[in-house]
């Protein structure tokens, strides 16, 4: 399975991501933002990070980048895009996802574990995977989702939320709500689910010495899926 | 602009100071060649005061590639690896801009590290402020902590341990100490040193701007009520133009183009440029026309003692020129050819077809003053006699609940939340324990590293005091598996003018040279930071001590929390019962005179390699060293963090129960083995002439310390977690 990484200028997490789809079979190529073409891919995935230092709100400026437009249309073609963290503002940048992301409601950046869960799980992102609830790890600024009452009701009838902020027993209740999205969304799919953005990082828990196993998990998952 | 004996004081210099420089150049220095001089001699560049007592530290070992006097310093960590680090001070800075002064100064360290070759792997801080009900202690904190985190969280580098303690000689004059760890490959160390003839110096970064001048001056000086006016000379961040230099740097240093680099730090390109040919032997040559600058009208003594951040300098091989401005342009930084090396062994500035200064190296490097200070020796001080009434009144649970909720004991999880700890994807043990661990990528190897200071004990006595921040930083890499390396040290005192403060510095360096000599844990990195001072009011002697170890299999790392009911607990190191200088003593009994806890170095050392011991063997399933707070406080910590309790043995010894719980001896940690163990580890122990105590054994949810006093876990996490959260809220 061939996985292509987008680093932008500022991206973080894209080493990270090399390393979590390596280990777990994919075949990865790092992609320079300034690029046109995509290499040929079975997934795309937008970084974690800061991208253009996200001055202007986090994400628009890697949303207009050259390489956007190949994975625009890569996306509109059905191809599987998943943008985690600053990849998940991307998306919503781009306009490949609902919503917004504001800043957290506490206005403090955020790095811990927290408990998600799975909604969706027919998705090829998640189908399979024996666990609805998973142990992740956050670390954003801007993390807070946000979208209209008519948007939410849109997603909703269209299955779009992918995961939720709960406690491990699954309870999804606003104290477990790290920054203030509404409905504890972590993370969305677009309408047709090959598009998926989430705030958490499943590659930050690929194994037993780090936060967690849970990324090893959906990774594993995924590239079955896929196949 | 006339240079006259009134201008010279204005840039900080003294009479003296300015009439040598005379002397030096056989007239009269123009504005921007005095500007120069003035960033070079001042304390923060040229360590005038403080460089006779530094050379008395030990800095050489098997395991040093380099010691102080480059950017970083280098340790060996086998299989052709290296780490890079260094501590700085930003505090000056941070006391009038929180955001941006600890933001920079994250930059600064990180770039001194990255200049040498290296991709920073990790992050640690450490921070002191003035007392809480102090009003601007809430806000500074804020302040520093987004700063730190807007800083390194950008830079996608976790931030992996860190100290934060509040004092109230803190409150007009709070301390950022901020530290990386680079990884690098031995034989791919860069160095500041030119080499060769009209080789072209490179400008790289981002443009120069009017921010920071005379940075490196403030730093020089003590505050007074005017220090509001002095905002326009901190330094403003750009974390994303910084990492952008660091993947364009790591780029350009794959290949063989660079000769030397150096990073514009204090004193911008001034000291930069002058570092790299008083260290070649070697003259440079610039035109500053062709520095790029952000501003209009930009006067050369502007540009040359500018402090605008992310930027660097380089002498790059003839005919790389275009192969360098080709990455850098990839990255979208600024790039320019401004002058060459030449054997003048001057520095001539050139601008607008005009010579601007023509100052000879040695007379800014090696000529700069050097002050042999008078200095104060300090007393041990008497101890107190503390009445065994005073001590049975107190009831344990009544004391214990207020040292765990103590602010220099309590969690500090609200300040390392808000930083990215986890980034790289190698952090093995997060902040919160003895040490932060970082994993060496795509190896089995891992380095530890922790930030301590006890500025409480430095203050009684200095010497003492040294010594002991020495030690615990040994024991805190040991408490992790870690077999200690190096240190580098960032030494925060007040106005070296005084006899007092001056006489701190002194016994302090004094100390930590004793115990990193007698340890085998040299200095290899540090900076100094004087004028800690408001007026006539100093800080608290604080020198932070930044420790590395290694861990050979990262699967050895051991964490403080307890793991198994039934499993034993294993006190190391005797317990005298010193109370004095204590927390328990300052909080509990309101009683700040007496001296601190001695140091037995024989003993840390003895103590320390037989734990190391111990751990290569597999026997620790959780270890904790003894600091701050005494024995109940470290035992606590360990519950806490396993929810696990405790139940303790009845213990043997005479001494109050009290003092035995609170007491600060040195040189103990805490272990956690099996039962099936013990007499495997009693053994090596005694053959180790080690003492130890069988303290107790490990139970579910409760902390039994006797028959009257229990605890729940819940009620200790409630004591210990809730304190910096709700002060920050209020």
């Amino acid at each position: 399975m061939k996985s292509s990484v987008i680093t932008f200028p500022g991206s973080n997490c894209d080493r990270d991501m090399d390393v979590a789809l390596r280990k777990f079979g994919f075949k990865n190529k790092m992609v320079w933002h300034n690029d046109i073409e995509l290499p040929k891919s079975d997934l795309i995935v937008l970084p974690g990070g800061f991208s253009y230092g996200d001055y202007l709100r986090c994400g628009s400026m890697a949303s207009k980048s050259r390489i956007m437009q190949s994975v625009i249309d890569f996306a509109k073609s059905g191809g599987l895009v998943m943008g985690i963290c600053n990849g998940f503002q991307i998306l919503v940048e781009a306009g490949l996802v609902p919503g917004v992301l504001l800043r957290n409601k506490y206005l403090e950046f955020i790095c811990k574990n927290v408990f998600v869960k799975l909604d969706n799980k027919e998705s090829i992102y998640f189908k399979n995977l024996d666990k609805e609830i998973l142990e992740l790890h956050i670390a954003h600024n801007e993390g807070n989702y946000f979208c209209t009452s008519d948007q939410l009701k849109e997603i909703k009838d269209n299955n779009q939320i992918a995961i939720y902020y709960c406690n491990k027993n699954g309870q999804i209740e606003d104290e477990f709500n790290p920054n203030g999205s509404i409905k504890n969304i972590a993370g969305i799919f677009n309408k047709e689910k090959n598009v998926l953005g989430m705030m958490p990082h499943p590659e930050r828990m690929i194994d037993q010495s780090l936060s967690g196993e849970d990324g090893s998990l959906f990774f594993k998952n995924l590239i079955n899926n896929i196949k | 602009m006339l240079v006259n004996e009134k201008v010279a004081i204005e840039h900080g210099l003294k009479i003296d100071e300015y009439k040598k420089i005379c002397k030096l150049l056989r007239r009269t220095p123009n504005i921007t060649e005095l500007g120069i001089f003035s960033a070079m001699w001042n304390e923060h560049c040229s360590y005038k005061s403080s460089r006779l007592h530094l050379k008395k530290l030990p800095t050489k070992g098997k395991k040093v590639i380099q010691g102080p006097g480059e950017n970083a310093g280098v340790v060996d960590i086998e299989d052709g690896d290296a780490i890079v680090f260094k501590i700085e001070s930003h505090n000056h800075p941070s006391f009038i801009e929180p955001y941006q002064g600890a933001a920079t100064g994250v930059g600064g360290i990180m770039r001194d590290v990255f200049t040498m070759g290296a991709r920073p792997i990790a992050n640690l801080n450490s921070i002191h402020f003035g007392s809480p009900q102090h009003k601007k202690t809430k806000n500074l904190l804020r302040g520093v902590v987004h700063g730190i985190g807007g800083y390194g969280n950008c830079m996608g580098v976790p931030t992996i341990a860190g100290q934060t303690s509040f004092d109230s000689s803190y409150n007009g004059n709070i301390l950022v100490n901020a530290m990386t760890l680079g990884l690098v490959k031995k034989n791919k160390i860069f160095y500041s040193k030119a080499a060769g003839l009209n080789k072209p110096v490179i400008y790289v970064g981002s443009k120069t701007g009017r921010d920071g001048i005379h940075g490196a001056s403030m730093a020089s000086a003590s505050f007074d009520e005017k220090i509001e006016e002095k905002k326009p000379t901190v330094q403003v961040g750009d974390p994303f133009t910084e990492k952008l230099l660091l993947e364009a740097c790591l780029e350009l240093m794959a290949g063989d183009s660079i000769i030397a680099i150096q990073d514009m730090g204090a004193a911008g390109l001034t000291s930069s440029s002058i570092e790299m040919a008083s260290k070649g032997n070697l003259g440079i040559e610039i035109n500053l026309n062709k520095v790029p600058c952000r501003e209009t009208k930009m006067t050369p003594y502007e540009i040359m003692l500018s402090e605008s951040q992310e930027r660097m300098l380089i002498v790059l091989e003839n005919g790389k020129e275009d192969l360098a401005k080709k990455i850098f342009d990839k990255w979208n930084l600024d790039f320019a050819v401004i002058g060459k090396t030449t054997n003048t062994k001057n520095i001539e500035l050139f601008f607008d077809n005009e010579q601007v200064a023509n100052i000879p190296v040695n007379t800014l490097v090696e000529n700069s003053p050097l002050y042999d200070r008078k200095w104060k020796k300090s007393k041990l001080p008497k101890k107190n006699k503390i009445k065994k009434e005073t001590l049975n009144k107190l009831k344990i649970k009544d004391v214990l609940k207020k040292i765990l909720s103590n602010q220099n004991i309590c969690s500090k999880e609200w300040i390392w939340q808000q930083y990215d700890h986890t980034v790289m994807g190698d952090t093995i043990q997060k902040p919160g324990g003895d040490s932060g661990v970082v994993r060496v990528h795509g190896t089995e190897k891992a380095v530890a590293a922790t930030v301590d200071s006890s500025a409480v004990y430095c203050w009684a006595h200095p010497l003492t005091g040294g010594k002991q921040v020495v030690a615990e930083s040994w024991r805190n890499l040991i408490s992790v598996g870690a077999t200690p390396i190096a240190i580098t040290n960032c030494l925060n005192f007040g106005s070296p003018e005084k006899e007092e403060n001056m006489g701190e510095f002194v016994e302090c360096v004094q100390g930590i040279g004793e115990a990193s000599k007698y340890l085998n844990f040299p200095v290899v990195s540090g900076n100094v930071s004087f004028y800690n001072q408001t007026k006539e009011i100093g800080i608290k002697p604080t020198p932070s001590i930044g420790g590395v170890g290694l861990i050979k299999n990262y699967k050895k790392m051991v964490t403080m929390d307890f793991k198994e009911i039934n499993n034993l607990v294993i006190l190391i190191g005797k317990t005298e019962g010193h109370i004095d200088q204590s927390l328990f003593a300052r909080t509990i009994l309101d009683e700040k005179n007496g001296p601190p806890p001695e140091i037995n170095l024989f003993n840390e050392k003895n103590n320390g390699e037989s734990l190391l011991n111990l751990i290569e063997k597999n026997y620790i399933r959780s270890a904790h060293d003894i600091s701050l707070g005494g024995l109940i406080t470290a035992l606590s910590k360990m519950c806490i963090k396993g929810n696990r309790g405790i139940k303790l043995n009845k213990s043997k010894n005479l001494m109050n129960e009290i003092e035995y719980l609170f007491a600060e001896d040195q040189g103990r940690y805490l272990i956690e083995i099996k039962p099936e163990d013990l007499k495997n580890v009693s053994k090596i122990l005694e053959k180790n002439s080690v003492y130890h105590e069988n303290l107790g054994v490990i139970i579910d949810k409760e902390m039994i310390i006797n028959e009257k006093t229990k605890l729940t876990i819940d009620e200790l996490k409630s004591y210990n977690r809730n304190w910096l959260k709700n002060y920050m809220s209020a």
